[in-house]
């Protein structure tokens, strides 16, 4: 699916067609919050490339401004300094080639899971009735939701929520899925189903996706590349490629390569962790008990 | 889930046969109407014996026993001018709260998504809201040619602040999750207004309705006692209740409050039914 040439000029005139991977270029970006006299820095000087049809994960100690970033790509903010662009294009708003998924469900309460998928495309008015009519059904079908189609969000469960969103994403076919941390609050049974749910909708497909997560087996799960930031102001500290094989599968996790990939990624968090701690100060005792934890 | 299911569904044929089955077999309905009975009988006992077990109960003893209030009703059921007085304080009820709505429901809108509307209308709104409309009446008899349209303005300005108040804090409570959403599926400023804060507003729109109904009649009665009903026969259920007082009969004046309360609770109802029937996803708890 290297065919640049598919270019987002054919999905008015179809569905079913295919986007091509975007690329992501965060070029530079600086991001802060708040009045001057108690300005936070939350990025700084942000470099980072997402490459295309490739799964990138985003793994970073709490509160150290991943979701800004999401907020950035998706464009429902604007960066102080750099750009970003996609597919060489600088974003300057939101736009339906980004499609991002939610920490919280973000289906609106008042539409049936039916009505909050064909949302978008009805909204745009781009696509024949009958078609998206078929289309969705189908994207629902593979979902596992053609029962709850008439439901309301309130009636689904927290993996349905969130299957049900993932579903409202791809039928605006967007050349980038952003999540964050999407399955954040699911019990860990739900969670690792959705895992491996949404690792073959993106071994089928292979659409670029950036996915935030605070959980480094996750990351490493699901990722080609994981990136692993800084605390606060966010810079990327290191990249790790997780050259497990696809399909994949949770067995993977327990081979050395994936252990080895994940004390890497620890060892990095745990440092920056510790660093969160310092600048807090006051807590040696638990700075000690941590450290040997740590070795 | 299975529960949830049959409430919508019943809602597709909401005045059939079934419906009316579903009402006979709902245990609720049944608790109320054995809840009211019980109330009656503790009353009419209260009322006829005085005391109860030696022990002097030192109000209901002087009311008036439901039996004595019922054949009193039975007898005003059948003047004309009673149920004139239940359709004018309806009229005027309605007249003020749906002028509320129609003229509260846009500007609360407003209010929540225009910062410079807000900060010009929202101060002299907020200095006015804390007065009582009663505070109105006065004012209100001076300003408009008609007692009739008084009163109107009255209960109009009963319920007009519940609901924009209301309007105003349900469309700022709308999560930001929902605009951004639907911004990245291509939302213009008025899909945003029309399929996000619309819809999303709806369950404080019918909040404000129910809250604002209540003042509604709170202010109507009142309303008609003060300006003595206006002209038409009857004068309302105000002025029924004022002047049953000020002629000393009891019993009427408690047939003036239980209709009060029957109005009130039936006005309330078809809010709530308006509500269940234009918000499907609130049926669900």
């Amino acid at each position: 699916m290297q065919n640049t040439v598919h270019s987002r000029m054919d999905k008015s005139t179809s569905v079913t067609s295919d986007i091509a991977p975007a690329s992501v270029h965060i070029n530079r970006v600086s991001k802060a919050y708040g009045e001057e006299w108690e300005r936070q820095q939350v990025l700084e000087d942000l470099n980072l490339k997402i490459l295309p049809g490739q799964l990138t994960a985003i793994v970073g100690p709490s509160g150290c401004g991943k979701s800004t970033i999401v907020n950035l790509v998706a464009g429902f903010e604007e960066p102080d300094e750099g750009k970003i662009t996609i597919n060489d294009k600088e974003i300057t708003g939101p736009g339906n080639d980004r499609m991002v998924v939610f920490q919280e469900t973000a289906l609106l309460p008042w539409l049936t899971t039916y009505q909050n998928v064909v949302f978008g495309p009805k909204l745009r008015g781009d696509v024949d009735p009958r078609e998206l009519k078929a289309e969705a059904n189908r994207i629902l079908d593979t979902v596992g939701l053609s029962e709850f189609k008439d439901k309301y969000p309130l009636q689904l469960s927290g993996g349905m929520q969130r299957r049900a969103e993932l579903a409202r994403a791809m039928i605006n076919h967007p050349s980038l899925m952003i999540m964050d941390e999407p399955f954040r609050g699911l019990d860990a049974m739900t969670r690792e189903l959705m895992q491996e749910f949404y690792l073959r909708l993106f071994e089928e497909g292979r659409r670029t996706s950036m996915f935030v997560t605070s959980e480094i087996e996750e990351a490493i799960f699901l990722a080609d590349q994981v990136v692993v930031l800084s605390n606060r102001p966010a810079t990327v500290r290191e990249i790790i490629e997780i050259k497990l094989e696809r399909p994949r599968n949770f067995e993977m996790l327990s081979t050395s390569e994936a252990y080895d990939y994940k004390r890497q990624a620890m060892e990095i968090l745990h440092e920056e962790a510790l660093k969160s701690f310092k600048r807090t100060g006051g807590q040696d005792d638990f700075l000690d008990a941590y450290a040997k934890r740590a070795e | 889930m299975s529960e949830a299911d049959q409430s919508v569904d019943a809602t597709s044929r909401p005045l059939g046969r079934s419906a009316f089955q579903k009402i006979i077999s709902n245990k609720t309905v049944w608790r109320g109407i054995v809840a009211i009975i019980a109330f009656v009988m503790l009353w009419e006992i209260g009322a006829q014996f005085k005391s109860w077990f030696g022990i002097e109960i030192w109000w209901i003893g002087k009311l008036a026993p439901p039996s004595a209030v019922f054949e009193k009703w039975y007898s005003v059921i059948q003047r004309p001018g009673y149920w004139e007085s239940w359709y004018l304080s309806f009229f005027r009820v309605f007249l003020g709260f749906i002028i509320a709505q129609i003229i509260g429901i846009p500007f609360g809108l407003a209010l929540a998504v225009n910062k410079y509307f807000r900060d010009i209308f929202f101060p002299p709104f907020e200095i006015l809201r804390p007065i009582p409309p009663l505070a109105w009446v006065p004012a209100s008899i001076i300003f408009w040619p008609t007692t009739e349209l008084s009163i109107a303005f009255v209960t109009f300005l009963g319920a007009f602040f519940t609901i924009v108040i209301n309007v105003l804090g349900g469309a700022r409570a709308i999560d930001v999750q929902y605009l951004r959403a639907a911004q990245s599926m291509g939302a213009s400023q008025w899909d945003l207004f029309r399929r996000i804060i619309l819809p999303g507003t709806l369950p404080s729109i019918f909040v404000g309705a129910a809250v604002g109904m209540g003042i509604t009649w709170e202010v109507v009665l009142a309303a008609e006692m003060i300006s003595g009903g206006g002209q038409q026969a009857g004068g309302g259920l105000g002025f029924f209740l004022w002047s049953s007082y000020m002629g000393g009969d009891m019993e009427q004046v408690i047939v003036g409050m239980i209709s009060i309360g029957i109005a009130g609770y039936l006005s309330s109802s078809f809010i709530r039914y308006l509500g269940y029937i234009y918000m499907p996803w609130r049926r669900l708890f």
